[in-house]
């Protein structure tokens, strides 16, 4: 597993996501209210790039009158299909039993380590005094 | 929440499709309010920013569901340069012609003159939708062939408009869409059949429509959902209807397109149709064959949205009976209920099917080399 070092922190502030693609794998970040999310961008239903679909958040039922609506910006709903997915596991809401999108760890990390390494910078130029998004993968 | 970093989408996933593909259902929409306007009277301009159009159905300004996604179509087929998603050939080139590797598009527009109530204007804004089609699409890439478009409801004034169309190989087929004023096979709509029949053009039938009916036979549903599984009730209405008032006795080589409304329920439809059939043919003497007969000769099924059955035998029992040589592979570009080539058909048909499936029947049929 190789850690990679997409952004400074202050390049993907809340509400936002990042699109690039490491080891030729398509890959977007979310910054989710200061948390952050990595996902293979490829919907394991017919392939659209998954991530480029709305944050919403999940309706669910336990008994008839009973709706709940939770993870608020935390489901990633395909903009082909509509179909559903957590952004911390990659679990479908449409059918966990045969499909999971991949998730990726992401963590910030300080520029002091960083620097040390072993991190691949992707085309980052990276300096101690600020903190950056790691994504592991 | 929602802010993006990436300026455009890119086009996304490429398939596995090798040979070139037939997409018969792919829906071109205008970029403008006003793109139209070129191809309409002027006389028109002035009534349409006046008066603007009056459909059969209540809802003046859209579909009478809301469609889950804009404009029903994928969030990824907005294009660069703007306008609604499907309103640019460079970008469905690049998104969906190239590499799908389709090389006979079907374009079907839905946003016509059909369900106008003011026919004249019905009529004007149809033939002007078909002048779009040649400038717009079917001139600037060959792979494309639009669909005539006409006055539904005008049985008159649409056969005029097939017959002047006829012979133009810009187009492959007539248009029509499942839910109009009354149900397909009434004498009113026999003038388009007629003149179809006589230009040796299919007529396609696409689910959707402005007729004012509710989507189901016993009312309006609450739900999106339910809109979108009855599609196929209406179809099957429509498809009913067109075999027993015996338009394909009348009209022995038409043939017609069920465009997006499902072809699983089409051997139970047969299957009903025959059995009531021989208790009361007295009731329909203008029939001459059984229903199952006409509807398996006559008929042509568009795959999208895909059947997707657990067990992939009985996706393949239903197309047994339907019969390999009457599906159309379609994507629905741009809409949002999309099928991906590659993705569609399970393992398990053999090449020669496959090649039918994807290309071979669509371009027996539309009549391309």
């Amino acid at each position: 597993m190789a850690r990679h070092v997409i952004a400074p922190v202050d390049e993907l502030p809340p509400g936002t996501r990042k699109f690039l693609e490491i080891d030729g794998r398509p890959i977007a970040v979310f910054n989710v209210k200061g948390e952050f999310f990595g996902l293979l961008n490829r919907c394991p239903h017919q392939g659209a790039a998954l991530c480029e679909g709305p944050l919403i958040g999940l309706a669910s039922s336990s008994d008839p009158g009973e709706i709940e609506y939770t993870k608020l910006g935390e489901i990633i709903r395909c903009p082909w299909h509509g179909w559903e997915f957590d952004i911390r596991t990659g679990q479908s809401y449409c059918d966990p039993r045969r499909f999971r999108v991949k998730a990726y760890p992401v963590n910030v990390e300080p520029g002091t380590n960083v620097v040390k390494g072993p991190y691949v910078a992707e085309t980052i130029a990276v300096s101690v005094e600020s903190d950056y998004v790691v994504v592991d993968l | 929440m929602n802010i993006q970093l990436r300026d455009r989408p890119e086009a996304s996933a490429s398939t596995g499709i090798k040979t070139g593909i037939a997409d018969c259902d792919i829906h071109p929409a205008r970029a403008t309010k006003d793109e139209l306007y070129p191809y309409l009277a002027k006389r028109w301009h002035a009534h349409l920013e006046t008066f603007g159009v009056h459909p059969y159905q209540g809802m003046m300004g859209g579909p009478p569901y809301p469609k889950a996604q804009p404009n029903a179509s994928r969030r990824d087929a907005y294009p660069p340069e703007g306008g609604k998603q499907g309103s640019s050939l460079s970008f469905m080139q690049k998104q969906l012609l190239d590499p799908n590797n389709v090389v006979l598009g079907v374009l079907n527009p839905l946003d016509t003159g059909q369900g106008i109530r003011n026919q004249d204007l019905a009529g004007a804004i149809c033939s002007a939708i078909n002048d779009w089609q040649i400038e717009k699409w079917t001139s600037k890439d060959s792979r494309l062939k639009g669909s005539i478009v006409v006055a539904n409801e005008d049985g008159v004034s649409a056969a005029a408009e097939i017959r002047k169309r006829a012979g133009d190989k810009n187009f492959v087929q007539v248009l029509l869409l499942s839910r109009n004023v009354e149900p397909l096979g009434q004498r009113r709509y026999w003038p388009i059949y007629e003149a179809a029949q006589e230009a040796g053009l299919p007529v396609g039938v696409h689910a959707f429509g402005f007729g004012g009916n509710p989507i189901t036979a016993s009312g309006w549903p609450s739900y999106y959902i339910e809109e979108m599984v009855g599609h196929s009730q209406c179809q099957q209405t429509a498809l009913a209807s067109l075999v027993l008032e015996g338009v394909f006795a009348r009209f022995p080589s038409l043939k017609m397109v069920m465009v997006e409304a499902g072809f699983g329920w089409a051997p139970s439809l047969a299957w009903r149709l025959d059995k009531v059939f021989d208790r009361l043919h007295a009731e329909v003497p203008h029939l001459t064959r059984k229903p199952s007969e006409y509807i398996r000769d006559h008929i042509w099924w568009t795959t999208q949205p895909m059947e997707d059955p657990e067990s992939r035998d009985h996706l393949f029992q239903t197309i047994e009976w339907i019969g390999w040589d009457k599906l159309l592979f379609a994507t629905d570009y741009p809409h949002w209920d999309y099928d991906e080539p590659s993705r569609v058909l399970p393992a398990g048909v053999s090449d020669a099917n496959r090649q039918a499936f994807y290309l071979d029947n669509a371009k027996k049929l539309y009549g391309i080399s």
